[in-house]
């Protein structure tokens, strides 16, 4: 029952992440408002919304990475902060400052991720540590994501082992999309299985298939408890294929047509929807209506942030402290 | 034949493998994909085993770039952006920069950073790191602003023995474009882009192009504004830029990079110390704001230095 609720809101996270990065997309190619990169995470859903559903709000603390729309979605982000930095309206969480992938709230626990990649782990783990030193970390858990090329960094590797010696309740997503960038993971890694690095970092480990939105809820969900349980790190991963570019402007033809016919190319929103038929737990005119009201809401967002303003320079306070006795008068 | 600054750093790769069988070249998405900005175009294919896709480990990346340098090889290792050359910091600085001074082995590597600063580009994937690391003994900083010397001073680089960092500025990329490679000058020599007779801008990589355009509207109100272009920001041509200052009496030095510091204040540090008597009004200097680079492009305009803002310093500059 309880798995049927959460399932169900995975997937409609799924739907609503696959219409706004459509439209995103969409917008980008248009050109105009759209300035810099598109980053999108399709083919990703199932695997990011299974970890988010797992995360509340305002509670738990999320390091979510490049792919993430969906996870971004079921941990309760509203799409109009998406639509709001990618169109780099003032009043988005940004403000202008920082775009597309790269926002968060962190005051509420989430991390607004750097491009550097790697170097959130450790971030999500140090928000645990104070919430853990200060008494007052509870129930809460900590994620954060990464994609096979990711976990080539020092920082991946110094934070993960950082946070197993700590034994933090932080979950550990693993995207392995075969891909980083152009660059496929026998240029990244030797090992057979990421899943086998767990072992070495003294953490619990999960290999799951990523376009298997069931299966994906199951791991995530023994992975969550174990964190919550205190049992420490869990690293868990995903196998999957990025369908699509690294961003929008890159047609991804070094991807060999065979791959995409593989099980990892299978694409995830339809695997799941096919899924809650079989199952019983949705009929197609539900999802049908999901997808309608995604459209709805997508259209909403945007137009919403569309009529918001942009950052002016001259209204711009141009200061990157917080004591602005400090601030240096550099910007006159 | 028109060539863009891109296409010239291809080419100076291009070359750099055909002469010598010791480089090689190593860095993310760079073989058959030809990296993220094509700047190793089929050079995987013109020269198998010799160009190589690196994991995302910029720290190993120069560590191995530098092993292999010990070894005789003459590595070019790009990164992805010039950004995350932060992550390969300790290797570049502690270990790349010291070795010749501690060891007597020279350290011959090519470190290319696409550097600066495009719209829509935001805090990681603009910034400028050439002040950072000119700071450390045992670096040489190039920084080109033409076609020419894009090609010419890459290629000079990888014959160095010293370890280079490559500044090229993604600005100019596609943007800016030469009929060819004409002459190769000598690396730390400063080039007169402009001759000028009442102020002197000491300026380098994209900004030499703002810098120029303001001369060219300074003009108008009939000043002669003198542009030197550093092309190599350590070493830095301190004799040119004295001997311009000597010309004009007055000085605005002009960076992309942070405010704090850095190559605009070394060049007035040098001029205030060593000419301070031919100075006509107090040396002026405009970077970047001391904030991380915008996202928005109505903010990263603002931001960087501008034809406008230059003009502005430039006149401030002639009114004293
Ligand atoms: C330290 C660092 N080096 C280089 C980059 C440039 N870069 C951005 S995304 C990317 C590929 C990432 O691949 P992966 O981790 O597998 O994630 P995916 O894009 O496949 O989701 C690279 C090389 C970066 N962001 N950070
Ligand atoms: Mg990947």
């Amino acid at each position: 029952m309880e798995l049927r609720d959460d399932y169900l809101r995975a997937l409609r996270c799924m739907i609503l992440s696959r219409t706004l990065e459509e439209k995103l997309g969409s917008l980008y190619r248009a050109g105009g408002r759209i300035v810099g990169g598109v980053y999108l995470g399709r083919g990703q859903e199932a695997f990011s919304a299974a970890a988010g559903v797992n995360l509340r709000w305002g509670k738990d603390v999320y390091g979510p990475l490049i792919r993430d729309q969906a996870g971004r979605i079921a941990y309760g982000e509203p799409i109009l902060d998406t639509m709001r930095t990618y169109l780099g309206a003032v009043t988005g969480p940004m403000r202008g400052r920082d775009g597309n992938i790269h926002r968060g709230q962190p005051q509420k626990g989430y991390m607004a991720m750097i491009s550097h990649l790697g170097s959130l782990l450790s971030v999500v783990a140090g928000a645990l540590f104070a919430r853990r030193l200060q008494g007052r970390l509870g129930d809460c858990v900590g994620a954060t994501s990464i994609g096979d090329g990711g976990t080539s960094t020092g920082a991946f590797h110094e934070g993960l082992n950082m946070a197993a010696v700590e034994k933090l309740p932080l979950v550990v997503s693993v995207a392995n999309n075969q891909f980083a960038y152009s660059t496929p993971t026998s240029r990244q890694y030797a090992c057979e299985n990421l899943v086998d690095r767990a072992v070495g970092y003294g953490v619990k480990g999960f290999g799951v298939d990523g376009t298997d939105l069931l299966a994906c809820m199951q791991v995530f969900r023994t992975a969550f408890d174990n964190a919550r349980a205190g049992q420490g790190p869990q690293m868990v991963v995903g196998r999957l294929l990025r369908l699509g570019g690294h961003g929008e402007h890159d047609d991804a033809s070094y991807v060999p047509e065979v791959k995409k016919n593989e099980h990892e190319g299978r694409d995830c929103l339809f695997v799941a929807q096919q899924q809650a038929l079989d199952l019983g737990w949705a009929t197609a005119d539900e999802i049908e209506g999901w997808h309608k009201e995604a459209r709805r809401e997508v259209d909403k967002a945007q137009a919403q942030a569309s009529k918001e303003p942009t950052p002016d320079p001259y209204r711009e306070n141009w200061h990157a402290l917080s004591t602005p006795e400090l601030v240096e008068g550099m910007n006159e | 034949m028109s060539i863009t600054y891109l296409e010239a750093i291809r080419e100076a790769q291009f070359e750099a493998l055909r002469e010598n069988p010791n480089v090689f070249l190593y860095g993310q998405d760079i073989s058959t994909f030809g990296g993220a900005f094509k700047a190793t175009k089929n050079l995987s294919r013109e020269f198998p085993g010799r160009v190589f896709d690196a994991p995302i480990s910029e720290d190993a990346m120069i560590g191995m770039a530098v092993g292999a340098a010990i070894e005789g090889a003459r590595p070019i290792v790009e990164m992805q952006f010039a950004d995350f050359s932060s992550v390969g910091f300790n290797q570049i600085v502690n270990q790349a920069a010291t070795l010749f001074w501690r060891t007597n082995t020279a350290c011959p590597i090519t470190i290319r950073l696409p550097s600066g600063g495009t719209p829509g580009s935001g805090p990681f994937h603009s910034q400028s790191m050439e002040s950072i690391y000119a700071h450390y003994p045992g670096l040489v900083i190039l920084a080109p602003a033409t076609v020419e010397d894009a090609y010419w001073m890459l290629l000079e680089s990888v014959k160095l023995d010293d370890p280079v960092i490559f500044c090229e500025h993604k600005f100019l990329y596609y943007h800016l474009k030469a009929d060819g490679f004409g002459e190769a000058m000598p690396i730390g020599k400063a080039r007169i882009a402009r001759p000028g007779r009442d102020a002197t801008i000491v300026t380098y990589s994209a900004m030499l192009h703002e810098s120029l355009r303001a001369a060219e509207e300074l003009r108008i109100d009939g000043y002669e504004v003198e542009v030197v272009d550093l092309r190599s920001v350590k070493p830095m041509d301190t004799d040119t830029i004295l001997a311009s200052v000597a010309r004009t009496g007055r000085l605005l030095a002009v960076g992309e990079s942070f405010p704090w510091g850095g190559v605009t204040a070394e060049v007035i540090a040098r001029v205030s110390s060593e000419a301070f008597h031919l100075l006509d009004a107090p040396p002026m200097r405009l970077n970047s704001k001391d904030t991380p680079i915008p996202y928005h492009p109505n903010l990263w305009k603002s931001h960087r230095p501008t034809t406008a803002n230059i003009s502005a310093a430039l006149r401030q500059l002639l009114r004293y």
